[in-house]
């Protein structure tokens, strides 16, 4: 019956329950896009680093991945000395550098990349063919876009242009042989890989037998820790780094995220409590002489309690389940803006939908609004019952 | 006649500012089983506050209180709450139905709380509508039905739990003259059909209704006898 009695109190005023609802659908909404965001975010950054099962990443000492303009020197020695580790299936050097081409008039800069095409992890191809000689280049959608070019075109990218003495590195003319959607790349970003010789070549003596990053798959069943310590062990010029340290790393670079988060998620809890603690207390208040009339016949003061805790548990109940809708449908449209975010790789993923963490979220306001029906109903139940009577008689 | 209620010294005083007021002073009376009592007298000499503590929802300050043999005036929220469910009766000037349920559920509420079967809970709703003469409206909501007729489910209600006392506090206050006939002729028949009844009236006809009265003035009874 308490129950009973908690559901007919709420649908005896439906717009203002309709209305609450909504408010307690709100705060959930934005308590799960704040977790989905927080632990979004990492799970995610993880996914993103094994999009191509590269576990570790070997950087210049001190840095993240393309984190500075700073490369690993004899990178040839070091590529065939990771190799040889034991447990080391494939390693994938990298060379990162601006290429410039003119179009139409205008200059277009374009993060290239050298790489090994045997054993690249930065690029799936969506059309035409892949690195087939030193001539071939693959680009990206944007840098069509921009130069207006396309598969089998010829064009000239000239590498290391000195803006103060007009000057460049290196020259060359290159077959654009086939469009690829690059994962560590911003869409917005226009992008092109050759073969990594080459973009040394066009370096000069200062990209000569250099790398950027060296990405390192290690066989399954091989732990990669123990794969990172030997790597590390082999110079001490450049950092190891596993899935779990760049984590680490970003997480530490994420923090004034997961806070505001956090902070953010902590109002929207609190704004849930405090709107159903209003209502209820509001219902409670206008109840006043129904609640003393039914302990007057003998309902206990437990069931007292139990049907306006019940009355807070139904609306927190109702309004985590739509705002678990809401939050799904704000998410996407946020995850939408944030991923034009100018740098932003297309495959990131700010928002993740985690079944675990949602159910956590939405069980914290369920449970919020258990607690929110406390007050009113120690309130409900503390009522004085002729005193309640006589007043109710009064009014 | 064995006596079911007897009060002895009855005192009560509410707090008001810094002084008290004196609700009750020294009041004993008893009531015997199958009797039909009205209290009567002047607002604010006392008549409810008698009525609450012989339901149990207020407690004296001095004197005892025994209904059904057991001492009323001493018990703990939980005892005294489970006292009002199995012995006493309520009917409320203004019926008080809970407005969400309906009628059969009003008149379900007390032996739902006191665990009695759903089927059997049913059964005896039904029987209690019939006998208060309303067996077409089991599924009305108090807003459907008139005073009168709710004042007759809240009759039923009190009488759910076969209370041991009836107590009614102005019971025909809110009806009009016809309808106020009406429940002083259900409170007849209750009370020929066995029902012990305490009601605080300003109601002359429901006064002279019932078996004895007692008139109260300033806290006190100041005369008791037969209608």
């Amino acid at each position: 019956m308490p129950f009973r009695l908690a559901l007919l109190g709420l649908l005896r005023h439906r717009a203002r329950t309709l209305l609450a609802a909504f408010g307690i659908a709100v705060s959930a909404a934005l308590l799960l896009d704040m977790v989905m965001l927080a632990t979004g975010m990492r799970e995610n950054f993880q996914g993103f680093l094994l999009l191509r099962g590269y576990q570790l990443r070997v950087a210049p000492k001190g840095t993240l991945p393309f984190d500075s303009e700073a490369t690993i020197d004899s990178a040839t020695a070091l590529v065939r000395a990771i190799t040889n580790v034991s447990g080391v299936s494939a390693v994938s050097p990298v060379l990162g550098a601006q290429s410039q081409t003119t179009a139409h008039d205008s200059s277009i800069t374009a993060f290239t990349l050298g790489i090994d095409p045997t054993v690249q992890g930065d690029y799936e191809l969506v059309g035409g063919s892949d690195l087939i000689d030193s001539t071939a280049v693959v680009v990206n959608e944007r840098w069509l876009a921009l130069t207006r070019h396309a598969i089998g075109d010829s064009v000239t990218l000239t590498v290391g242009y000195d803006p103060q003495l007009r000057t460049v590195l290196g020259e060359r003319k290159f077959v654009v042989r086939g469009v690829a959607r690059f994962f560590y790349t911003a869409t917005t970003q226009p992008t092109i890989a050759m073969r990594l010789p080459v973009l040394q070549a066009m370096g000069g003596s200062a990209r000569r037998d250099r790398a950027s990053l060296l990405m390192v798959k290690v066989a399954d069943g091989v732990d990669a820790e123990l794969a990172r310590a030997a790597i590390q062990k082999i110079t001490a010029r450049v950092s190891v780094i596993s899935l779990e340290g760049a984590t680490a790393q970003v997480e530490q670079r994420l923090a004034y995220f997961r806070q505001l988060a956090l902070v953010l998620g902590s109002i929207s809890l609190a704004v849930g409590i405090l709107l159903v603690t209003t209502l209820i207390t509001i219902g409670v208040n206008e109840r006043a002489g129904e609640i003393a009339v039914m302990r007057a016949i003998g309902v206990a003061k437990r069931n007292v309690v139990l049907q306006v805790v019940a009355e807070g548990l139904a609306l927190s109940a109702v309004g985590a389940t739509a705002g678990l809708l809401i939050g799904l449908v704000t998410a996407q449209w946020l995850e939408r803006i944030l991923s034009d975010f100018p740098g932003m790789p297309s495959t990131f993923r700010f928002f993740v939908f985690q079944p675990y963490d949602a159910g956590i979220a939405l069980s914290m306001l369920a449970a919020a609004g258990v607690l929110a029906g406390i007050y009113p109903a120690w309130r409900a139940s503390s009522l004085p019952i002729a005193g309640t009577l006589r007043r109710e008689a009064v009014a | 006649m064995t006596a079911l209620v007897q009060a002895r010294d009855l005192a009560r005083d509410y707090r008001m500012g810094s002084g008290a007021v004196h609700a009750l002073r020294g009041v004993s009376f008893d009531v015997d089983e199958g009797e039909w009592l009205a209290i009567v007298g002047p607002s604010g000499c006392g008549k409810s506050t008698l009525l609450n503590l012989l339901g149990a929802v207020d407690a004296p300050d001095a004197g005892s209180l025994t209904i059904a043999g057991e001492r009323v005036d001493r018990l703990g929220d939980a005892a005294a709450t489970a006292f009002r469910l199995r012995r006493i009766g309520f009917v409320f000037q203004r019926f008080y139905l809970m407005p969400a349920l309906s009628a059969s559920e009003n008149i379900e509420l007390p032996m739902a709380e006191a665990k009695l079967a759903r089927d059997l809970r049913r059964v005896r709703a039904k029987e209690l509508l019939g006998y208060v003469g309303l067996a077409d409206r089991a599924a009305h909501r108090p807003s459907q039905l008139s005073g009168g007729e709710q004042q007759r489910v809240a009759i039923a209600r009190a009488l759910a739990n076969r209370p041991a006392l009836l107590l009614a506090d102005e019971p025909t206050g809110e009806l009009d003259a016809a309808t106020g006939r009406d429940m002083i002729e259900l409170f007849r028949q209750l009370n020929r059909d066995g029902t012990t009844i305490v009601v605080v009236t300003h109601d002359a006809q429901m006064a002279d209704a019932a078996g004895r009265r007692i008139h109260m003035r300033d806290g006190s009874i100041v005369s008791g006898e037969p209608s």
